[in-house]
């Protein structure tokens, strides 16, 4: 027991800490805050582990959980590359890359426009997940019917968010296009793409974590022997949770960078706009 | 009006391009079973249908394009075919008086239903504590913010299966194992939602409470809740749709109970394509009540609070 109690008092210590330090701004204290709450969870995690002794087919310790990952690099690397780099990285580009050309290619029609953005939302509120039994019939059991659900999955959102991205440039920008006598491909590019960004860049984060889910989900339907969603289901079903849990950290790290890389992109890319300026 | 014909041609767009990808999808098989019957196919024996793209199949046999909406295990089946499974499925066993029987999508449907509702509401509740408490505790903020919006870039369902199997081995109940995974998912888009609300009045009207003396208690129940009411129903409608998807996910891994992800994945384990697609569509419909009912909600409140423009 003393392990747990070991660990509420790391919590309280801890908790005092970050309660006196959050009165100031500094830019650390913006990283260390967050940084000590979450070892503090683990912490407590692992306490509550050890001193309840807990079995470690319904919870294993963060410590052997680390030990796992660092024991089995290459096994979640193949993982990672067959369900990220293959599925979930070329779907997301197919996938954001037709919604945009869709987008653009109603962006003429009005009358398309009011008529696609509400059955756009509808969509994206649906539980396409549900289509990864069909994609893994049509395609096969590789990565490309993964691929193919991230696509019908970020599809619809990034669509949305271009449509109304495209519209987003007000009736002065778009009537000094005029007197400069742009033609309809000049002011798309020069002018409403450009304005189009910031709403783009938050389909495209959005699509990250649904890409990721997406080729997960798919292998839980059929996939060769190596994948991250493989990988969970097969060991869940041998109780190897600590190499479940490596899993999901890694893929909640390649998430999360993933995420961090499109945000920075946006950050260059769309540097005039107000929310960016300010930081 | 104006708007209801665009999304009249949209829709009607979606299933002329679904009932025409029909014919390349289900080609090879109504060449095979025509030939069977005795008709004349253009190339005659199977493995040279075999090599052939969809495509060309389609071009050189234009006598076929009909009959691919009539087979029973077809690779993509027709809106119609659809309809009538659902149909049969629904209202079909409530007129054999078996409304409820493991055949009958109602059943189906309500379980998920349930499991949806019990998540969502405990995601909701939940939402709503972290973010009175972010609201109110500049140390919550600083250090459980950022890890509230780490937690979305983690693909939570594929945690799904894990979470109920251990929740099973503590003799937790199949409807709570779910509830959980949908909570999970729901929780995010209120957090955030109320967090903006909460954080919506302006300064001039803080101001104007903290003339009148005003408590926090006060301020919060009599500023910060009422303004934060927009926000809260909009994440609402989000967080609905992302509860629903959490329980089909969860019955993906716990589907000897039944329910919309269990007959996803019994129909993709013995290839009843129509099965699947009227499960999809039936997920899909009670997602669009779930979001209007919550829009309904939403114009009543926010009409008795004022708030209509």
């Amino acid at each position: 027991m003393s392990w747990f109690y070991g660990s509420l008092l790391f919590w309280a210590v801890a908790w005092a800490v970050n309660a006196q330090l959050s009165k100031r701004s500094e830019r650390w204290v913006r990283f260390f805050v967050p940084t000590l709450f979450g070892i503090t969870v683990l912490v407590i995690w692992e306490g509550m582990v050890r001193g309840f002794n807990i079995n470690p087919v319904l919870l294993p310790a963060p410590s052997a959980i680390g030990s796992t990952l660092v024991g089995e690099i290459p096994t979640l690397w193949t993982d990672l590359v067959q369900t990220f780099f293959k599925g979930a990285l070329s779907g997301y580009i197919i996938g954001c890359g037709a919604a945009v050309l869709v987008a653009i290619a109603v962006d003429r029609s009005p009358f398309l426009q009011r008529g696609l953005l509400p059955v756009g939302n509808f969509v994206a509120a649906l539980p396409i997940v549900g289509m990864a039994p069909i994609l893994v019939m049509w395609f096969g059991f590789d990565w490309h019917s993964k691929a193919a659900v991230v696509v019908v999955m970020v599809f619809f959102p990034m669509l949305v968010n271009t449509v109304q991205g495209l519209q987003a440039s007000d009736a002065l920008q778009r009537d000094l296009m005029n007197t400069y006598a742009a033609n309809y491909r000049q002011s798309l590019l020069k002018l409403r793409l450009p304005a189009a960004m910031p709403f783009m860049f938050n389909g495209l984060k959005i699509c990250t974590t649904l890409a990721l889910i997406g080729a997960i989900v798919a292998e839980f339907f059929g996939s060769p022997i190596k994948g991250m969603g493989f990988r969970i289901s097969t060991e869940v079903g041998r109780l190897a949770l600590d190499m479940v849990w490596s899993e999901i950290a890694v893929a909640a790290i390649v998430g999360s960078a993933f995420y961090g890389a499109v945000a920075l992109a946006e950050k260059m890319v769309t540097f005039w706009h107000p929310s960016q300026r300010g930081q | 009006m104006k708007s209801f014909l665009s999304i009249l041609t949209v829709v009607a767009a979606i299933i002329g391009l679904w009932y025409a990808a029909c014919v390349p999808m289900n080609i090879h098989e109504a060449a095979m079973q025509a030939q069977r019957a005795g008709a004349e196919v253009t190339p005659e024996t199977a493995p040279e249908r075999r090599k052939m793209g969809r495509i060309a199949l389609m071009v050189k046999n234009p006598q076929l394009w009909g009959t691919v909406y009539a087979q029973d295990r077809p690779q993509l089946p027709a809106p119609h075919q659809v309809g009538a499974e659902l149909w049969k499925t629904t209202w079909g066993m409530v007129e054999k008086g078996r409304a409820f029987s493991k055949r009958s999508l109602l059943l189906h449907g309500w379980i998920t239903l349930s499991a949806t509702l019990l998540g969502f509401a405990f995601g909701t509740l939940l939402g709503i504590v972290l973010a009175v408490s972010i609201v109110h505790s500049r140390a919550m903020d600083m250090s459980v913010m950022p890890w509230i919006i780490a937690s979305q870039t983690v693909p939570i369902l594929a945690i799904a299966p894990m979470i109920v199997v251990v929740l099973a081995a503590l003799q937790v109940d199949d409807l709570i194992a779910k509830g959980v995974i949908s909570m999970y998912l729901s929780f995010f888009p209120v957090v955030v939602g109320m967090v903006k609300g909460l954080r919506s009045p302006d300064g001039m009207q803080m101001d104007q409470m903290r003339t009148w003396y005003a408590s926090r208690s006060q301020t919060f129940w009599k500023l910060r809740l009422p303004s934060s009411m927009p926000y809260l129903f909009a994440s609402l409608k989000v967080g609905v749709a992302a509860s629903l998807i959490g329980a089909v996910v969860a019955e993906l891994s716990l589907s000897q109970n039944g329910g919309l992800g269990a007959r996803l994945l019994a129909g993709s384990y013995y290839g009843q394509t129509v099965q699947i697609w009227s499960a999809l569509l039936a997920a899909a419909a009670l997602a669009a009540v779930l979001v209007w009912a919550i829009g309904v909600a939403q114009n009543i409140t926010l009409k008795r609070m004022g708030f209509t423009r």
